[in-house]
């Protein structure tokens, strides 16, 4: 791309041609404010603050709309532009529920932070709110249009990101809701709960469902055996909330202050990944060999399942029949650790930490309770999980590294990078490649699926048969695959599929990520590396050696796909309608 | 060609016709029926006549008998009288303010000082015919630029003429062009903007009433100029009228190969298609148009890009009103300099209003560009009713300002009106007189945009609505006194801040009110009184003992009984039970009334 010469603020800098002025400012220092602007998502110019003035342009321009040309003379900072950033900052405010004590996103918010910094001491223009009900229906997650800015960056996520679209603005004028069509609710449409509306949020309007007093009445309940889990991706962000840098694994302290919540035991979701990987790699196997349903589909994420159950119902009987890792974990914790540690499963309680919102719709479908009870009792996001720890006021940078507990609590380094996209993939190759060939892989690093490219594809030779494999994160890509499976363009063997864009590192219930990160940094890259650094230390790096695998088929499920493991471990899937008509 | 000896013309635009002109119509055709006339006598179903306050209008040729306020059961009379018997119905006739009858259309002062360029057919063809409109040089225009023009001749041509947007900004049209042409895309379209939302506006409904194939015909040479063969116009759905005739002309036109393919035997294909928009004002901007023609919700885009070069489905695209594109056909038939002989310098051609509020010829008018204000409104709209003083005039709608009195010799154009704070817009007219309070004209007009707004931008959809509530605290008495500065601050800042023109110009009645009228604004928030006697919150009505009479009238006229006394006696006006509805000073025949 050629350069243009453009003035900033006084300063002459060289800038791509096809930048932004806003793009053109930040790559050069220059931080105007932003508010609706996500980079390549959300660039509508709506929320006003990123205004500037350009010599010879009528009036203030927005800087994430507007391109740069060639000698433009752009000045970011002059009383003109505070001033107007100012007044209209003050009418958000005059606006929203300002109950910031009390709020989700309390010293992490961005009307908050752009509040303080353009030094709003008093909201001159006080006046009729716009209320509506906060809407709980969700098992997953909570809309409170009160605290909504309608900066549409949810919108933008939902449409255009995900393909899902259940999101938009309503009513017109002072009246407009974000929210679903015909005023709706959030468990009438369907939504996926990818959560990916509040990773986009810059304020307290969308949130998780918080589960956290639930767990800690648990813990509290001595006829409880409160048992909890933790997802891969969990590790490689957690450490962020408490100012630790952005892909720093924490798997030591999480464990510890895990113990110092008051937990019973402590489990890794990974060993059941490497669970998975046995059941999954021999299910595919079975259909490579037996003439199954092709491609397969993995079935890991629950914001990816729902959405095939609501918008390719036609490729139901595609997906893995596997469970997803931490409900398998749940089925496990329930049957054979409360049959070895004679416990009755009703007195167990489950508790998952996820980087995901999804998985709490998962955990109350009614088919994931494999002991009659539910497979897993309360899922707390990533977040969550740091409210709790700051609830303790544990110090948690300061704690010392623990380990998990024993037998559920062993994993390998194939199944920790489930929480990076193209991780269940690279997994599932390392260990069907060696059962498929009896030998031992000699490189088990499979580059072609990692990375965030939109698509990843690959053709992995197993014993003379060309295995043809793709792997895509987020519902719009993985939509745009399917359309190309569907009409015949691409043809494969064996689909990963993550739901949210950078698969679970990003998922939906990990925590926030600054503002100023997301543009200085690559966030997937960076925590998704945290965890490809976890695995390449591993000692053991392919699920089917993991010892307490072996174990663990030795003495209960006997082999991958049995009869007892089919009871425990798999489930099945039904087509969704999008809005039912009796609803 | 069947040749009749009498042509009678009514009009069927939307106003007439909502006073029954469509059963006058249907009588018309039947009486002449019965009466055997249907050989020499023709009805001609126009567009609108613009003396919308005579309405129905029915003008009888060859006599030019212009009849006024005409009612279903005087078909009889007309058809018996004037056109069986040749006389001429002189109780029908219109009667101006001059108190004399006037016999022909030609004499009414209310269209003497007109020049129509884009009403040219309004109220002269039947729109529904494209004979008619070609027997009036219809689709000539049309002809001449695709065999004897270049596109860029044809650009130039705009261009010179120095033509500017009718519909609000005044862009000059001939660039807009060009840039449309010489933005690169293989696929190009040519919009309509038929979205007329002004409050009182209805010129660009009544060309689309009276002269569709205008429309039509210009689209189609714009999209020889610019190298479009798709045209879109979008049009408010509760324009019924319109829409029905433009289909059908569009239909008429595609009939005889003038929309198609090989128009007039050349290789330029154009066609084009109706959107119909839902009625919300913001989507008479072009973006939000732009997006709502795309099936999105009518919001507006941030410009640059401008949709000469990113517009629908982003192709480049040139979008034009109504009334623009209403003057293109006599531009290219009669030559940029005719046109820029009209008018100023800098605003050539005409301008049409639509003249409304405290004036007596309510309706529509096109003037020279450069007509002084006063012109319009003493001689063409022959004054203020009741003999009440002229207070202020307000242009360009919700986006335009007030203009006082002492600023009534102003010359209409683009410039002078936004150099006085106010602005053309797409030609609203409302005149106030002496009983019109300022603060409430701002109120109303902010309201109407707190209504309109989309909702994308903080500056409007919350900016507005809390000078609106200011405004709202203002005319109930409840103003404060940092009230006038709070307003002056957000009207700054929304002008500034806005996202499209909506926003940006949404201030304007405010600011110009308060330019000219601050000191109404500040009788109420200090002295809690309402100079114009018209905020109800603020006056109250007392009886004047030496001037009341006794007649009683007010006190019968009063809806709450909250006026008694004795007949022949000084009433009074129990002021808990007062609604201040104001019946008794219409009713009061002595000016007893006082109200403050």
């Amino acid at each position: 791309m050629s350069k243009v010469t453009v003035i900033i603020d006084n300063q002459e800098v060289q800038v791509p041609a096809d930048y932004t002025v806003l793009q053109a400012a930040r790559s050069n220092n220059v931080h105007i404010p932003t508010l609706c602007y996500l980079e390549g998502i959300n660039e509508v110019g709506a929320c006003r603050m990123c205004l500037v003035e350009v010599e010879g342009a009528r009036g203030l321009q927005t800087s994430c709309t507007l391109k740069v040309s060639d000698g433009m003379v752009v000045k970011t900072n002059t009383k003109k532009v505070r001033e107007a950033r100012k007044a209209t900052l003050e009418l958000l405010l005059s606006d929203h529920d300002r109950e910031c004590l009390t709020c989700d996103r309390n010293r992490n918010c961005e009307l908050q932070t752009l509040a303080e910094e353009l030094g709003i001491k008093d909201v001159a223009f006080e006046g009729e709110k716009n209320v509506n009900y906060e809407d709980t229906s969700s098992p997953s997650i909570v809309r409170d249009p009160n605290k909504c800015i309608l900066c549409g960056r949810c919108v933008g996520v939902c449409n255009d990101v995900q393909k899902v679209g259940v999101l938009g603005f309503t009513n017109r004028g002072f009246d407009t809701v974000v929210g679903p069509a015909f005023d709706k609710k959030m468990d009438e449409i369907p939504c996926i709960n990818c959560g990916q509306c509040i990773a986009a949020c810059p304020v307290g309007a969308l949130k998780e469902k918080e589960e956290i007093d639930y767990v800690w009445e648990a813990i509290e309940d001595d006829n409880k055996h409160v048992v909890v889990q933790t997802a891969p991706a969990v590790r490689a962000a957690l450490g962020e909330e408490f100012g630790l840098k952005m892909g720093t694994s924490v798997t030591g302290k999480m464990v510890a202050a895990l113990r110092r919540l008051g937990f019973d035991k402590i489990f890794d979701t990974d060993f059941a990944a490497d669970l998975t990987i046995m059941e999954e790699g021999h299910e595919l196997l079975d259909r490579l060999q037996n003439g199954g349903k092709l491609p397969m589909i993995t079935s890991c994420s629950p914001g990816w399942i729902k959405y095939c159950e609501h918008y390719y119902p036609e490729f139901i009987d595609n997906l893995s029949s596997c469970k997803s890792p931490h409900e398998m974990l749940g089925a496990v914790i329930k049957s054979y650790y409360a049959e070895i540690n004679d416990i009755d499963p009703k007195d167990i309680y489950v508790v998952s930490i996820m980087p995901c919102t999804a998985k709490k719709f998962e955990a109350d479908r009614e088919e994931l309770a494999a002991s009659g009870y539910p497979d897993v009792d309360a899922v707390l996001t990533t977040r969550e999980l740091a409210k709790m720890v700051k609830q303790t006021r544990v110090d948690f940078v300061e704690l010392p590294d623990e380990d998990f507990d024993e037998v559920l609590g062993e994993s390998t380094g194939a199944s920790v990078i489930f929480g990076a996209t193209g991780g269940v993939m690279e997994a599932a190759l390392r260990t069907v490649a060696e059962v498929v060939t009896g030998e031992q892989l000699e490189a088990l690093d499979f580059e072609q699926v990692r990375g965030t490219k939109g698509i990843k594809e690959a053709t992995v030779n197993l014993n003379g048969t060309e295995v043809k494999v793709a792997v895509v994160h987020s519902t719009g890509q993985a939509s745009k695959l399917l359309d190309q499976v569907k009409s015949g363009e691409k043809d494969y063997h064996f689909i990963e599929v993550m739901g949210c864009p950078g698969g679970c590192v990003t998922g939906g219930g990990q925590p926030h990520i600054k503002p100023e990160d997301r543009f200085k940094k690559d966030v997937k890259a960076e925590r998704a590396k945290a965890l490809y650094t976890e695995d390449k230390s591993k000692k053991i790096r392919k699920s089917h050696e993991n010892p307490m695998i072996k174990k663990i088929y030795d003495d209960y499920f006997e082999k991958p796909n049995s009869h007892k493991a089919h009871e425990l471990l798999h489930t099945h899937y039904v087509k969704r309608e999008n809005y039912p008509l009796d609803k | 060609m069947e040749l009749y000896r009498s042509h009678v013309l009514i009009c069927r635009g939307t106003g007439c016709t909502s006073s029954k002109s469509d059963d006058m119509e249907v009588k018309l055709n039947e009486l002449i029926k019965e009466k055997e006339l249907d050989k020499e006598v023709k009805v001609v179903r126009t567009g609108c006549f613009g003396l919308c306050e005579a309405g129905p209008i029915i003008v009888v040729y060859p006599e030019g008998a212009f009849y006024s306020h005409v009612k279903l059961e005087d078909i009889d009379e007309i058809v018996e009288e004037h056109l069986l018997k040749g006389r001429i119905v002189d109780r029908l006739l219109y009667k101006g303010e001059e108190e004399e009858k006037i016999k022909s259309v030609n004499e009414v002062t209310f269209y003497k000082k007109q020049k129509r360029v884009a009403l040219k057919n309004c109220g002269v063809i039947d729109p529904e015919d494209i004979n008619e409109y070609i027997a009036y040089d219809g689709y000539m225009a049309l002809g001449k630029v695709l065999t004897e023009m270049e596109p860029k001749d044809v650009i130039n041509v705009i261009k010179d003429s120095g033509l500017r947007g009718r519909g609000g900004g005044g862009f000059p049209s001939g660039l807009k062009w060009d840039f449309t042409s010489k933005a690169e895309g293989d696929q190009k379209y040519v919009l309509c903007n038929a979205d007329e939302g002004d409050p009182g506006a209805f010129m660009d409904r009544s060309i689309l009433e009276g002269d569709p194939h205008a429309v039509v015909e210009a689209m189609a040479i714009a999209g020889y100029a610019v190298g479009a063969n798709q045209g879109y116009v979008y049009i408010r759905a509760e324009y019924p009228i319109a829409v029905e005739r433009l289909q059908l002309a569009i239909d008429h036109a595609r009939e005889k190969g003038l929309l198609g393919e090989n128009i007039f035997g050349t290789d330029f294909n154009f066609d084009m298609e109706i959107r119909l928009g839902a009625g919300a004002f913001v989507c008479g901007e072009e973006t939000a148009l732009i997006a709502s023609i795309e099936g999105e919700r009518g919001m507006p885009r941030n410009k640059p890009p401008f949709p000469a070069n990113s517009g629908l489905w982003q192709k480049p695209t040139l979008i034009n009103n109504v009334e623009t594109y209403a003057n293109v056909n006599q531009i290219i038939l009669n030559g940029a300099d005719w046109f820029k002989d009209i008018g100023t310098e800098k605003s050539p051609g005409t301008k049409v209003f639509a003249l409304g509020g405290k004036i007596n010829n309510t309706g529509l008018v096109e003037i020279p560009m450069g007509t002084p204000l006063k012109e319009v409104i003493y001689e063409i709209g022959g004054g203020i009713p009741n003999g009440k003083k002229f207070k202020a005039v307000q242009t360009g709608g919700p986006s335009g300002g007030c203009i006082p009195a002492d600023l009534i010799d102003t010359p209409i154009t683009y410039d002078s009106l936004t150099e006085i704070g106010s602005m053309m817009g797409s030609g609203g007219m409302i005149v106030m007189d002496e009983e019109t309070c300022m603060v409430d004209i701002a109120r109303f007009f902010l309201d109407f945009t707190v209504e309109e707004s989309c909702g994308k931008c903080p500056p409007c959809r919350i900016g507005t609505k809390r000078m609106l509530e200011i405004l709202e605290r203002i005319t109930s008495g409840n103003g404060e006194a940092e009230d006038i500065d709070k307003l002056e601050r957000l009207a700054e800042n929304i002008k500034s801040s806005a996202l499209c023109g909506l926003g940006q110009t949404a201030p304007n009645p405010v600011l110009s009110t308060l330019k000219y009228f601050r000191d109404e604004y500040e009788a109420h928030v200090n002295e809690k009184t309402c100079p114009a006697g018209t905020c109800k919150d603020l006056v109250s009505y007392s009886i004047d003992p030496e001037a009341c009479k006794g007649c009683t009238l007010c006190a019968k006229a009063c809806p709450v009984d909250a006026i008694s006394g004795e007949r022949k006696e000084a009433h009074v006006i129990d002021q808990d039970k007062c609604i201040k509805c104001g019946a008794c000073e219409e009713k009061c025949p002595f000016g007893a009334i006082i109200n403050k």
